[in-house]
């Protein structure tokens, strides 16, 4: 059962990235796998908690439901791309003073799901970002304090 | 690290300079930046993929296994069955919150000679790509012998039902078993006060059957284990775990390796609530590791999650309350049949201990029998037992108050459990919260406000949960910055690292800043218990404390050594200044913390603290929830449109994450009681086994879950802590019931309550 191989020439978090993908690799796969960049999950691998959630080409994507052989050309943001050096973006900071993870395992997903709202829509009301999220799981937190995270990112104040 | 926020401290924790506060979590920065090295993150030189091959039935007899077409594909190294392990004996072992036969630990992570549930494990492959391992399975050949399965609790209790094991008995509490073998696995009793004269005392009587589904814990992430065998006859294990010396003390024995034998490294974890005790992968990936002398990592899909891991029971029972009419419960029978999945073990016991803990009620007797079904074996969820449990006698009163036209707080206020009243299984509290918090929610905003609205309603539920210590270890170092490193072997599922520094720092008098959490494998630190029971923040953090206290008297020794004169002259004040006499001037002696420190490699050496703990005593934790609804009646959807979760935290070390647990908690509660719930045709096969059917709360399905912390000191812990993870799952279905009842008059009696369940209810004219 041979498998082909496929060169793939993309940007990632704004590097100039080539890697060989098998053919049957989703982007998710050859993300953790061939490129090392594990930061985002597997949660269920066919679209539903969002926790491979990456940016592609200014879109929110399930990196898990993208074929690797399709991102020839496309440029590539993670959770690995937010922060510059050890400067936290505000909404990695609003993270983490609201305490808006528990586990962790989804939240590179909703950061780079919140990232792309915030791009989008600079003051959303908390529905719009229930809306926006609502393809993002959490287990832990109840969502409350993602929420509060996104409205202090937005310079919303929090109660 | 900076402080996240300036919310004042509690007037409880206002004596403390750290406790009480809202650092940021000492792993946080590696969780937002995707830096966080999960299970399914490790990738070692040489590793293999593995995959595991399921039953497609739920009960069979295992004819064959042909495995040669497998073996025979390029790029595969190892094939193994259940053969393929040393046999295991009957003997029991701790297998974190409880205990299991090592045989059926065994026969559940790969089945004998049956196969027990759909999904059940047959063979697992490893292979170099796990494309290949993948398409290895598909060609492994299994003949199966079709058995029927045994699906539901009640049928599994009838006499001449199918029988899953042929050699389980049922066991009673005195130790005798039954003579005829049954699914019926045990069966056990807690009594108080004479039934018949309380139900004769009663004005009013409510019985109520109830039926709750199967619900799965829900992790984002699934389960993994990677392990390798190394030449010299040790194997390293590395997945994610809530107990990592579990994992050691459950794979060295399948393996016939020993313990010392066995290194387990716990990764961070996606999750868990009980569901990541139990090994499924890790002793696969060992004896793969074994076979092939590279290492092997395994990870489940998630449809192999929701098959073949860990759900909470599936449940029948019937609660029969009375009460006089001014609301005094005078006695209540409750009987608990709970599905264990494939092999005993389900939480059946502590849902009995937990059904009427909040009451003191004179009159009690609680049945509860543990109940094999070819469904996956279940494991402990949040709270484990009592979200059932506590489901069915919470509707019953809120049925009882209604019937008796009195408000449901006031009567559960008039009934509740305070100092000194004893369960009917014989526990006596120590000082509670239960009145407190049953105040604290009487005094809210929202219980104060008025609901309207058509098809809206109220309602609250109260709940509890144990809340136990058991042993856990930390060992920290003193820098010469004034910095300290500090070990423990708790797996952070939610911040513990953080709770735990933080009452180190307390302890010390120094920032929780300086203080550096790591958790290590098994090899670098004592024995830990589980993460799990709610036990993290409280044995942890009293070890924590103990090891401080240990540093703080050996900076004292040092100190006297220094300033030549004797220890006990010598004293470490809260105030983290180690204070001596006046030196032969007259003149006072003291150090800072970080002065001494800094004086420790040139006067005599680094100072470690070590603290090893085992403590039996609990921290009883009582919640009081109160949720607001609006039903559809054309669909039967129920909105959640304001909630209140009011908890008591004994101390609440790190505020946030106290929070935090109440909300998660309230969250997972509302899933089950709205939604979530294991679809099983009738030959066992799970129609649901995905994350778009199994339908977990989203976003968008919960407002803001306000949460307000009672603060009723443990007077059983250093720091008062009492456990905060598990008891807000308890209430909120009890609570949703009763909105839903208030909102339309219709009292459901099955979670979950979906919109199915509620048209049924409602157009069909049930209840």
């Amino acid at each position: 059962m041979a498998t082909e191989h496929i060169v793939v020439n993309c940007t990632i978090n704004g590097e100039n990235t080539t890697f060989l993908a098998n053919e049957r690799d989703s982007l998710l796969e050859a993300l953790r796998d061939r490129i090392g960049l594990t930061g985002a999950k597997e949660g269920c691998n066919n679209g539903n908690c969002g926790a491979c959630c990456v940016n592609m080409d200014g879109r929110i994507v399930n990196s898990c439901l993208v074929m690797a052989a399709e991102c020839e050309g496309t440029e590539i943001g993670t959770v690995e791309g937010l922060a510059s050096g050890d400067q936290l973006s505000p909404l990695q900071n609003a993270f983490l003073e609201q305490a808006a993870l528990q586990c962790g395992i989804c939240t590179p997903g909703f950061l780079v799901a919140a990232e792309a709202l915030l791009e989008q829509n600079p003051d959303p009301s908390e529905h719009e970002i229930r809306y926006w999220l609502a393809g993002n799981l959490c287990r832990c937190t109840g969502y409350d304090k993602i929420v509060k995270a996104v409205q202090q990112a937005a310079g919303q104040s929090v109660v | 690290m900076v402080t996240a926020q300036s919310q004042p401290q509690s007037k409880e924790t206002e004596q403390y300079n750290v406790i009480g506060t809202r650092p940021i979590r000492h792993d946080g920065v590696d969780k937002v930046t995707g830096a966080a090295q999960y299970g399914a993150d490790i990738n070692l030189p040489g590793m293999l993929a593995g995959r595991v091959l399921r039953s497609p039935h739920a009960h069979a007899r295992i004819v064959s296994i042909d495995t040669s077409k497998a073996e025979a594909l390029e790029g595969v190294l190892a094939v193994i069955t259940n053969a393929d392990f040393p046999r295991a004996s009957d003997e029991v072992i701790d297998t974190g919150e409880g205990t299991a036969q090592l045989n059926w630990v065994l026969d559940n992570v790969i089945a004998s000679d049956k196969v027990l549930y759909k999904g059940h494990a047959v063979a697992a492959v490893a292979a170099t790509d796990h494309h290949i391992a993948e398409d290895a399975v598909e060609l492994i050949e299994v003949e199966y012998e079709l058995l029927t399965p045994v699906l539901d609790v009640r049928d599994a209790m009838v006499d001449g039902s199918p029988l899953l094991h042929d050699g389980l008995h049922t066991g009673e509490m005195d130790g005798s078993k039954s003579d005829n073998a049954s699914n019926t696995a045990s069966h056990l009793q807690f009594t108080k006060g004479d039934l018949d004269s309380g139900f004769a005392d009663a004005d009013v009587v409510i019985e109520r059957e109830f039926e709750t589904s199967m619900a799965h814990q829900g992790y984002i992430e699934p389960h993994n284990g990677t392990a390798y065998y190394r030449a010299d006859g040790t194997l390293d294990v590395w997945t994610s775990t809530q107990g990592a010396f579990v994992v050691r003390d459950s794979v060295a024995p399948l393996l016939q390796l020993s313990p010392s034998q066995v290194k387990v490294t716990p990764m961070e974890i996606g999750g868990g609530f009980g569901g990541k005790i139990p090994v499924y992968l890790e002793p696969l990936a060992g004896l793969l590791s074994q076979k092939t002398g590279r290492p092997v990592k395994l990870t489940m899909n998630r449809e192999e999650v929701l098959l073949a891991t860990g759900p909470t029971s599936g449940t029948y029972m019937r609660v029969r309350m009375g009460a006089k009419r001014d609301g005094t419960i005078t006695a209540a029978d409750v009987h608990l049949a709970f599905e264990a999945g494939a092999y005993p073990g389900s939480p059946v016991g502590a849902g009995a201990m937990c059904a009427l803990a909040p009451y003191d009620i004179p009159n009690q007797r609680i049945d509860g029998y543990d109940v094999v079904v070819n469904k996956p074996k279940t494991a402990a969820y949040r709270a484990p037992g009592a979200p059932q449990s506590e489901f069915a006698t919470e509707s019953v009163l809120n049925e009882l108050a209604e019937e008796l036209g009195l408000d449901p707080l006031e009567m559960r206020l008039q009934n509740a459990c305070e100092e000194g009243a004893q369960r009917a299984d014989g526990f006596t509290y120590g000082i509670i919260g239960n009145v407190e918090c049953l105040q604290a929610a009487q005094e809210s905003p929202h219980w104060q406000s008025e609901l309207q609205g058509p098809n809206r309603g109220r309602g609250i539920a109260q709940g509890f949960w144990f809340n136990i210590g058991f042993e856990s270890s930390a060992y920290a170092q003193v820098n010469g910055d004034g910095s300290v490193p500090l070990v423990l072997g708790s797996t952070d599922i939610g911040g513990t690292r953080a709770s735990i520094a933080m009452q180190l720092a307390e302890t010390l008098g120094i920032s929780a800043e300086d203080v550096h959490p790591h958790v290590v494998d098994t090899n670098s630190v004592g024995y830990t218990q589980v993460t799990g029971g709610s036990r993290t923040t409280f044995a942890g953090g009293w070890a924590a404390y103990e090891c401080a206290m240990d540093i703080r008297r050996q900076m004292e020794e040092r100190a006297a050594q220094i300033w030549e004169c004797d220890a006990s002259d010598v004293s470490y004040g809260d105030d983290a200044i180690i204070r001596g006499p006046a030196d032969e001037d007259g003149n006072d002696q003291q150090f800072t913390f970080k002065a001494l420190a800094a004086q420790l490699v040139t006067s005599g050496g680094h100072i470690v603290g070590r603290a090893d703990v085992n403590k039996t005593s609990s921290g009883p934790a009582f919640a009081t929830h109160i949720v607001d609804v609006e039903v559809d009646p054309d669909t039967g959807k129920v909105d959640v449109l304001r909630y209140t979760a009011v908890q008591d935290a004994g101390t609440a070390i790190h505020p946030a994450y106290v929070e935090g647990q109440m909300q998660g908690g309230v969250a997972q509660g509302v899933g089950m009681a709205l939604n979530e719930e294991y679809y099983y045709d009738d030959s066992g096969d799970l129609k649901n086994a995905s994350l778009l059917d199994y339908r977990m709360p989203t976003a968008l399905d919960l407002p803001m879950i306000d949460s307000i912390i009672v603060e009723v000191p443990n007077p059983g812990h250093p720091y008062g802590v009492r456990g905060v993870g598990e008891v807000p799952i308890i209430p909120p279905a009890p609570a949703v019931r009763a909105a839903i009842a208030n909102a339309i008059g219709v009292h459901m009696n099955e979670l979950p309550m979906s919109p199915r369940a509620i048209l049924d209810a409602t157009v069909l004219g049930g209840d």
